[in-house]
């Protein structure tokens, strides 16, 4: 096939760090997916290999290009909420308030001080089950099968909360521009509280059962090294960020939502390999338990809606028995919501790092260009630093270190 | 059994034999591509467990299964790779279109998504739901268990649509 | 500290700044494509500011004379501040690359010229990203339909 002769051609002539001397001709081009175990989803990596050591290696993206770029530009606002459901599937719910929070900033309307503490609670249990699934999956590529299995029930525990708040258990569309879908009510708040109190324990467990493994230590230590100047050099944001020793969260760094009023703690390593790029993901974990412990002491009782009727869509059973709300319902749904011309950039720190929501708005109902700034796609762009030089089997540590969706990264 | 009455029935009973051991050793082929390999894992796990049903042996290698769950939006790109990997699978092979993305295009119309994998891939099972439930996904191999207990290959192309 | 950094980027740079604008804080300053490469060195350099690119956008305008822009996204990890610089440019006019300045710069180049067909000069590896090698059109330009042009790309034979 054409596409893969070009990219051969491109391995050849990309410079490599490792040169021997004297070595026969044993160098060998081996094609790694798009359907690998270890490869979470469809990513294709090209690796050049001298014996087992990687010589060099070049990803190859696009097996899930959906085109959601095009398809925004042919959606309403409100129509692209389940859409962002889709982006991050591994924490669906911060997608939804990352791209909610980009319109309002558009339109230049605030929601309520509860409807922002119930967004807190949503992004933080999103990045915990996300970071259940990292963290499970990278223990399994690593041989720690046992690790998958028990962060899973974790998680299952997760999902039953989303099914009770929002009504499904993996694909939410919970945020609304202006407000949320529903509030949170009491039950739920109850079964937060109630896995708040044993998560923590569990994770212990988990921590228990890897972190004094030697053959897991080994595995992962000084695997995937990449410098400070290089993480900041190659745009990468998040845990890998993080795991290099720059304290950087755009929770701190550029505060949205309530996250100012909160009291956390960033976990910052300074090792910059896979290893400690684990340890944040466990540590963000624990401080995620204890935003949303705060949010709900924290949360006041107001409602989940702003009164701003020509951008908001009111509440549906107010749709059923009063005329006005009908009438406003039906022009925004068919009409759109119109915001004022102009571009914005909105960015929250979801569990992979930076995503942001570029939205260029001229003044119809649909956004005539809305960019996606996807973290998984700006991680994976330095994962050839980290894999060439090392050895053919720590080409999954390292995919698993950088936890990369491939849904988000392919667009 | 009737096995030492020695009647022509034998041959029907080693059949019947066979299918019963595939029926209840159905080796999936997890073919994860996005959010539905998520719920698809969310089935192996402890609370649905899919190995009440003998099919916990996910087998990343087409040569070893016999089931092949497609999970997830099929792009243009991606066809090429499904098809070949399905080449690989030795008969007889079955196959799921787990979800809305993959039996119809679901969501995803637009140039780079195929509006349904039966365009190049024969389907046996069509699951609905955006993604759909891991129950839901525990049905659609109940009903391909029924299709290959009866394990005739005539009726092979009659396709089995479940609702969410 | 937003308008201290706006003040000294205006002094700077004055002679590269066509436009500021600023809509809902988001700060964008609009220069001409050939100093790209000098004001990306220094608001990367100049150690009060040390900015780094995080991402690359372009915007199809569908206008007869400047049918794109070209968008910038820098953040600056030191001074907790987010601009952004925009090129305006000509329809199969090419854009100076950014990959010596900053190496992400890379495959966001990349994402644009598949998706728009943008050119970028001195680019080293300048393939598509996301659509197969042998596609032809450029899907985010806005004269593209939506489902695509029927049989562009191959389907494997059943």
């Amino acid at each position: 096939m054409l596409s893969s002769e070009k990219i051969y051609k491109s391995l050849e002539d990309s410079d490599t760090i490792f040169t021997i001397d004297d070595s026969i001709e044993n160098t060998m081009v081996l094609n790694m997916g798009p359907q690998h175990p270890a490869t979470h989803g469809v990513l294709r990596l090209l690796v050049k290999l001298d014996g087992e050591t990687v010589v060099s290696c070049i990803p190859d993206l696009g097996y899930l290009h959906r085109g959601y770029e095009k398809l925004a530009e042919h959606c309403s606002y409100h129509e692209f909420i389940p859409h962002t459901d889709r982006l991050d599937y591994l924490s669906p719910l911060a997608n939804n308030v990352a791209y909610v929070l980009a319109v309002e900033k558009l339109i230049g309307i605030e929601t309520t001080c509860r409807v922002k503490f119930i967004r807190v609670i949503c992004c933080e249990l999103a990045r915990i089950s996300s970071h259940l699934i990292s963290v499970g999956t990278f223990a399994m590529d690593v041989g720690a099968l046992t690790i998958l299995l028990w962060t899973f029930r974790e998680r299952e525990k997760i999902q039953d909360i989303f099914d009770v708040l929002t009504g499904v258990r993996f694909t939410t569309s919970f945020t609304r521009i202006g407000g949320l879908a529903n509030d949170l009510s009491d039950e739920v708040k109850k079964m937060i509280e109630n896995f708040l109190n044993q998560f923590p324990e569990k994770l212990d467990e988990c921590e228990k059962l890897i972190l004094k493994n030697k053959i897991f230590i080994d595995r992962c230590e000084g695997v995937g090294t990449i410098s400070k100047d290089d993480a900041i050099q190659f745009g990468a944001t998040g845990p890998i960020l993080r795991a290099c020793g720059i304290e950087h969260d755009l929770r701190r760094d550029a505060p949205y939502l309530v996250y100012d009023e909160l009291d956390f703690d960033i976990p910052v390593y300074s090792e910059g390999d896979a290893l400690a790029r684990f340890y944040v993901r466990l540590q963000e974990m624990r401080e995620s338990v204890k935003i949303i412990l705060q949010c709900l002491d924290k949360m006041p009782n107001e409602s989940i809606r702003i009164n701003v009727p020509k951008k908001v869509l009111p509440q549906k059973e107010k749709i059923y028995s009063k005329m006005e709300e009908l009438i406003h319902d039906f022009m925004l749904i068919n009409f759109g919501i119109n915001p004022p011309v102009g571009e914005v950039y909105h960015s929250i720190e979801s569990s992979k790092g930076e995503l942001g929501f570029y939205i260029s708005s001229n003044g119809s109902g649909y956004p005539w260009r809305l960019k996606i700034r996807s973290p998984s796609f700006c991680n994976l762009q330095i994962m050839p630093k980290m894999i060439v030089g090392s050895m053919i089997s720590d080409i999954v540590v390292i995919i698993g270190s950088v936890d990369p969706v491939m849904g988000e990264a392919d667009k | 059994m009737g096995i030492e009455e020695r009647e022509s029935f034998f041959t029907t009973t080693i059949d019947s034999l066979v299918s019963w051991a595939r029926k209840n050793s159905l080796w999936p082929m997890p073919m994860g591509i996005s959010c539905c390999a998520i719920e698809m894992m969310a089935s192996a796990d402890p609370r649905f467990d899919i190995s009440r049903f003998g099919s916990e042996v996910m087998r990343f290698s087409p040569r070893q299964s016999d089931l092949m769950i497609v999970a997830g939006t099929v792009t243009y790109k991606m066809s090429h790779v499904v098809r070949k990997i399905y080449d690989q699978m030795p008969e007889p092979k079955w196959v799921i279109a787990m979800g809305a993305c993959t039996s119809t295009g679901g969501m995803y119309r637009t140039y780079s998504v195929v509006q349904g994998i039966d365009q190049f891939l024969p389907v046996d099972v069509y699951v609905a739901g955006c993604p759909p439930r891991p129950d839901n996904l525990l049905n659609a191999l109940l009903e391909i268990q029924k299709k290959v207990k009866n394990g005739n290959q005539k009726s092979k192309r009659e396709k089995i649509y479940i609702a969410e | 500290m937003k308008e201290l950094i706006k003040k000294k980027l205006q002094e700077k740079l004055s002679d590269y700044i066509i436009d500021i604008v600023e809509f809902q804080s988001d700060l964008t300053f609009v220069i001409k494509a050939e100093n790209l490469t000098i004001i990306s060195k220094h608001l990367r350099d100049d150690v009060e500011l040390e900015y780094s690119l995080r991402d690359i956008l372009a915007i199809d305008r569908y206008t007869n004379e400047n049918r794109f822009e070209v968008v910038y996204n820098f953040f600056s990890i030191k001074n907790k501040l987010r601009i952004f610089l925009k090129i305006k440019i000509e329809d199969a006019e090419s854009v100076p690359t950014l990959v010596d300045v900053f190496q992400s710069a890379n495959w966001y180049e990349r994402e644009v010229f598949d998706m728009h067909g943008i050119k970028f000069y001195n680019h080293p590896d300048l393939r598509r990203i996301y659509m197969p090698e042998e596609f032809q059109y450029h899907p985010l330009r806005k004269e593209f339909p939506l489902m695509g042009i029927p049989n562009s790309i191959s389907l494997p034979r059943n």
